[in-house]
């Protein structure tokens, strides 16, 4: 079945069963890897996108769900990477393997687009969902800071 | 009383014709009530605090989600991110329209049936609704469903939505009365 979704700005159509997980078709389909494979039933927040600027767990949303609707992914949060969470990420040298990181960072944004000043608690219980086993979290929460406005 | 239904089962409202005084009739038929408003299915939605539940023996939430605005969640982590509008089986992750948590004010988990049935019938803690509403909510509401159709690995609360929904007619024609509260 032929849908149509926006993605990262883009109109893309893509033949896909209306029940398979978005991030099936960002990954398989579409070759955008960017957003990671985590657990696959939504415990983790690795495979964490935006759509219509809400986040969703990619790997339980299905593709119906999106059709007509806009995904964004970490590919597309910033055309150019220097989208303040990017920028924050990057000085604070947050990542250590890096695999939750793009989801760490979708979830962040959805939280500042709503919020652009959060406190330590607002940013604990809006992450709360992202795992990371590297154990990140002090950095992941200072550079939210960092990006959110004074 | 007539004879206990299988766990699965609701006892019909004409199995309650055996109790002749009207005011025990309509306390007993909502304990049959009860048995689905006690269920897990149910109260894991209606908690105290701000966490959901989950199971049989209502675990809290993992991931760790909180209430939130209308008890649709935070921003980055709200119900709708990973809640569907039906049952994610590969994912086992459950799902139905308009996925939320119960009012605060409407707390079913660790509270006896007669607490639940005093709160469902207060307006001021049933948003504002009368028996009438109340029996249409029950009877037609697609999250109430859910509690029939919960996907595998989860057990469903006993009898139908239709029975439940006969059954609280029948409540309300036998006077609503509210079974005792007791301390759970």
């Amino acid at each position: 079945m032929m849908i149509k979704v926006t993605i990262n700005g883009a109109l893309r159509e893509v033949d896909a069963e209306p029940d398979m997980p978005v991030l099936w078709v960002l990954r398989d389909l579409l070759g955008l890897t960017g957003t990671k494979y985590g657990c696959g039933e939504a415990l983790c927040g690795a495979c964490t996108v935006h759509l219509d600027g809400e986040a969703v767990r990619a790997c339980v949303t299905p593709i119906r769900r999106a059709e007509g609707r806009a995904l964004t992914t970490i590919e597309g949060l910033s055309p150019t990477g220097e989208h303040p969470l990017q920028k924050a990420w990057t000085e604070l040298g947050v990542p250590q393997c890096g695999f939750c990181q793009a989801g760490q960072i979708m979830s962040a944004a959805a939280l500042l687009a709503v919020n652009p000043s959060p406190s330590d608690e607002d940013i604990d219980r809006s992450l709360a969902g992202n795992i990371c086993r590297c154990g990140t979290y002090v950095r992941i929460r200072a550079a939210v800071k960092k990006a959110a406005k004074p | 009383m007539p004879p206990p239904a299988a766990r699965t089962e609701l006892r019909t409202p004409t199995s309650f014709d055996v109790i002749v005084d009207r005011g025990e009739r309509s306390q007993a038929i909502f304990e049959e009530i009860g048995r689905v408003l006690t269920h897990p299915r149910c109260v894991n939605c209606h908690p105290a605090d701000d966490s959901p539940r989950q199971g049989e023996l209502h675990a809290m939430h993992d991931p760790p989600v909180l209430r939130g605005a209308g008890g649709r969640g935070v921003p980055a982590l709200p119900c709708a991110g990973c809640h569907q509008d039906r049952n994610v089986e590969l994912a086992r992750v459950p799902g139905a329209v308009d996925w939320h948590l119960a009012p605060s004010q409407m707390v079913w988990l660790d509270r006896s049936v007669g607490t639940i049935c005093t709160q469902l019938v207060d307006p001021q803690r049933n948003g504002g609704k009368t028996l009438a509403q109340l029996h249409d909510h029950l009877a037609h509401d697609g999250l109430v469903a859910w509690g029939w159709n919960p996907g595998s690995g989860r057990a469903p609360a006993p009898g139908t939505q239709a029975q439940l929904a006969a059954l609280f007619q029948a409540w309300i024609d036998t006077g609503a009365v509210c079974p005792q509260e007791t301390v759970k």
